[in-house]
């Protein structure tokens, strides 16, 4: 089997050489790289080596000739050498890893893992669904693409259904096209015209399907947010790039329906009612002296402790009436005027926060609220309220002081316009008639919407409140 | 009527086929002619003609104050350059052969590409010269630097592959108010011919060129390495998969768009460049992909580059270690499969 000698391309930018000396005649013997013949270029003159090892068959160029690269100057005879190549022609399956035979002179070796089988590449244009999907799923997740969830998003398509037939099984863009295509002229537009519209680098694409929420699609739990698992919700913006919460050690874990219909409140109340603070400091003193010396009596007749909050709810409900502009709810540009006072009371829960009402609290008396409370309360914590004891609040009262809270800012329970805040009850000295006296104190907060109540109006309802549980008169029962 | 340049022999009359070493020097002769301020400086480039006979017959044209043959020192030469700029000249600065660009590496980043940015002072100077492997020049004439200048701010980057890019390039260089580098792959010196117009003409600055429309994969590219694309693609074609190659032409600023408008349309892309692998421009290009096109990618970016080795001396060697287009075909294939 000869071999081709060609003109190498030596040298900066030659393109042609000439031939200066031949170092061997056509039957001799010459090994692999050992020097052949000199040529000289106009950069520089050289000796070139053998490509391959056998004997110099013929001399096709003749000395001070000058002809150009890769022009065939000999060919070597490779017959006798232990390789014997079978010509390309004539794919004789060959066990070695014998080398195939190089036309090209210089190349001596194969340079890279070169393809294996030199047949054309299967490119599916018309995908058929085949086995090949299968080693995709085995490991239980789909192998596709960027590009083919996006398309798959884009169209509704369960990836999961689809075959892939690209390397490994993976679903490639054709298969998708080939499922899109079959699924309806409607959606079958190419690509190229699909894309166009649909995405943009620099701004959110209109896709089909709306931006997935912050909480991933939660895995467990009858119940949880899958409401929200696939709309949009505003309460759950991220403030930053969502890469930027996740770093170092953390888990992750969705928000119960709870608390998504928390954040949903919060952030609407928020965003819909202009908050205004005011706060007071209340004398709780002869409220609290009342209640040591009855508060035992009244658990033993009336079956329930006795605590500070019927007095504060009696209180509001005495504001509530002096001031009815904050027992009221607004619808666009009226004003619902309530007539009837029902207060929400705050009752903290292992998992969260709600708000049972207390209806018609006006016509309780300290008792007729304490039970109602306890009841609700109760009830709260074994989740077995009614939804209807949960609506139609008029006004609400939270007690941050429980938890030894000074005060707090709550955020309006709508459609209230106001909510009271209790910070806890401590003795503190204060100055009564120029005396330094220690008297239990406790402040107050009103947080309202400015929309419907303004400050003179929040600080009169405080100093209410406040007047009248400084100068408690009415019977507990 | 004959011009200077025609009589000459430099300019042709008319539209004819020429090389790149002749495009090289029809650009710099055309400017000089069109702008006293343009000069040539460097090593051998006078008496000599340069090492590739790019300035041959200049300095009997436009005398030696034009064409200033200079030490070996290519730091004094860009140096020099700059002064020059700032004094009103349009230098073009000539290496013998771009490895040595690095001995003026800190004159180039630390004074050139900054001068605008902190004394108003652009330095509106091209340094070109032959860059490079595939000829066997071994690792210190065979050097593609690219890309310790595209990560230089203030520097633009060129690196043609056709005759008639690298005179409308070189022109457009020239008379660039920002330093350019330019570099002349000597691969393709003698090796190819097209036929270039007569007329003055300029090919902008920073735009790529798709030399062949495809829908599987897209080839990016430049210089030789786009030559071999082209030959890849073509073979591909036989096999059903239908390569589009984009010459980048620029590398610094980069044609973002036109290789997201291909991704677009061929989801697939796979980068080749003579440079070694590390730090290459195919891992800019990859970079951007992810950034700017993420929801287009149906297979991952792939590399056909040199290996990250010094430029080897030895001829089977150094066709081992550079990119070929049986190199590309391989990596073309798996990805049309992937």
């Amino acid at each position: 089997m000869a071999a081709d000698v060609v003109m190498p391309q030596m040298g900066e930018s030659i393109f042609e050489g000439t031939i200066t000396k031949w170092l061997k005649k056509p039957g001799d013997k010459v090994e692999r790289d050992e020097p052949l013949f000199e040529i000289s270029t106009d950069k520089v003159d050289a000796e070139i080596p053998s490509p391959s090892a056998g004997v110099l068959k013929e001399i096709k160029i003749k000395e001070g000739q000058t002809v150009p690269i890769n022009t065939v100057v000999a060919t070597i005879d490779a017959a006798g050498s232990a390789a014997a190549p079978a010509p390309a022609a004539a794919p004789a399956p060959v066990p070695t890893k014998a080398e195939t035979p190089k036309p090209a002179a210089a190349s001596p070796s194969a340079p890279q893992p070169v393809a294996s089988k030199p047949g054309p590449v299967p490119v599916p244009s018309a995908p058929v669904q085949t086995a090949a999907a299968a080693p995709a799923k085995e490991a239980g997740r789909v192998h596709s693409s960027p590009l083919v969830r996006r398309m798959a998003k884009e169209h509704g398509i369960d990836l999961a259904t689809v075959a892939g037939t690209g390397a490994g099984g993976r679903i490639s863009k054709q298969d998708i096209e080939a499922v899109i295509a079959t699924a309806g002229g409607t959606i079958a537009a190419p690509l190229e015209t699909a894309a166009e519209p649909a995405y943009s680098p620099q701004a959110p694409r209109p896709a089909v399907v709306p931006p997935p929420p912050v909480a991933p699609a939660p895995a467990a739990g009858p119940g949880g947010p899958a409401a929200h698992g696939t709309q949009y919700v505003p309460a759950l913006q991220v403030g930053v790039p969502r890469e930027r919460l996740y770093f170092g050690d953390y888990e992750v874990e969705p928000l119960s329906t709870m608390r998504l219909k928390i954040a949903e409140h919060m952030v609407s109340s928020k965003h819909v009612s202009p908050h205004v603070y005011s706060i007071d400091e209340i004398d709780m003193s002869k409220v609290a002296a009342l209640r040591a010396k009855s508060k035992d009596e009244f658990e033993k007749q009336y079956g329930t402790k006795l605590t500070f909050m019927p007095f504060f709810v009696k209180a509001a409900v005495a504001g509530l009436r002096a001031f009815p502009a904050l027992n009221s709810s607004l619808d666009g540009s009226n004003v619902v005027r309530h007539k009837e006072i029902n207060i929400g009371i705050a009752v903290a829960l292992d998992w969260g926060l709600i708000v049972p009402i207390i209806k018609n609290a006006d016509e309780k008396n300290i008792l007729g609220i304490q039970r109602t409370m306890n009841d609700l309360a109760e009830r709260a914590r074994s989740k077995k309220l009614r939804p209807e004891e949960v609506q139609e609040s008029t006004f609400s009262i939270t007690n941050p002081g429980v938890f030894g809270g000074l005060f707090g800012l709550p955020v309006i329970s709508q459609p209230n316009v106001g909510i009271l805040g209790l910070g806890a009850i401590e003795k503190r000295p204060v100055v009564i008639n120029d005396s330094i006296a220690i008297r239990s104190m406790c402040y107050v907060t009103l947080s309202y919407d400015h929309r419907v109540v303004d400050g003179a109006i929040a600080h009169q309802f405080l100093h209410k409140v406040k007047e009248t549980l400084e100068n408690w008169s009415s019977p507990l029962v | 009527m004959a011009t200077a340049a025609q009589e000459t022999g430099i300019r042709p009359a008319a539209a004819t086929l020429v090389t790149f070493l002749e495009a090289i020097k029809q650009a710099m002769y055309e400017e000089m002619e069109r702008d006293p301020a343009v000069v040539l400086i460097g090593e051998d480039i006078g008496v000599y003609g340069g090492a590739f006979k790019t300035s041959e017959g200049l300095l009997e044209r436009f005398g030696w104050e034009r064409v200033i043959d200079t030490p070996i020192s290519e730091s004094a030469i860009v140096g020099a350059a700059c002064g020059m700029s700032y004094l009103g000249l349009r230098p073009i600065a000539e290496m013998q052969f771009i490895d040595f660009i690095v001995c003026a590496f800190n004159q180039i980043t630390n004074f050139v590409a900054k001068g605008h940015y902190l004394w108003n002072a652009p330095a509106p100077i091209v340094i070109r010269g032959p860059a490079g492997g595939g000829v066997h020049g071994g690792p210190f004439h065979s050097a593609n630097p690219e890309m310790y200048f595209v990560h230089t701010p203030g520097l633009k980057v060129i690196y043609p592959s056709t005759p008639y890019d690298a005179k409308g390039l070189l022109k457009a260089a020239v008379r660039d108010n920002n330093p350019v580098l330019f570099f002349e792959h000597k691969f393709l010196y003698r090796r190819i011919k097209e036929e270039i117009p007569a007329e003055d003409y300029t090919v902008p600055i920073g735009k790529a060129a798709v030399r062949r429309e495809g829908r599987h994969l897209t080839i990016i590219s430049y210089a030789a390495m786009m030559h071999t694309s082209l030959e890849a693609a073509a073979d591909l074609a036989k096999e059903g998969i239908e390569a589009e190659v984009i010459d980048l032409r620029t590398l610094l600023p980069l044609d973002e768009e036109t290789i997201l408008a291909s991704l677009k349309k061929t989801n697939k892309c796979l980068v080749v460049h003579e440079d070694t692998k590390t730090g290459g421009i195919a891992g800019e290009i990859a970079a951007i992909l992810c950034e700017r096109a993420f929801g287009d990618l149906d297979g991952p970016l792939m590399r056909v580059t040199a290996l990250d080795t010094p430029v080897p001396y030895s001829p089977p060697l150094e066709e081992y270690f550079l990119p070929n287009k049986e190199k590309v075909l391989h990596a073309a294939r798996q990805l049309a499969k992937y």
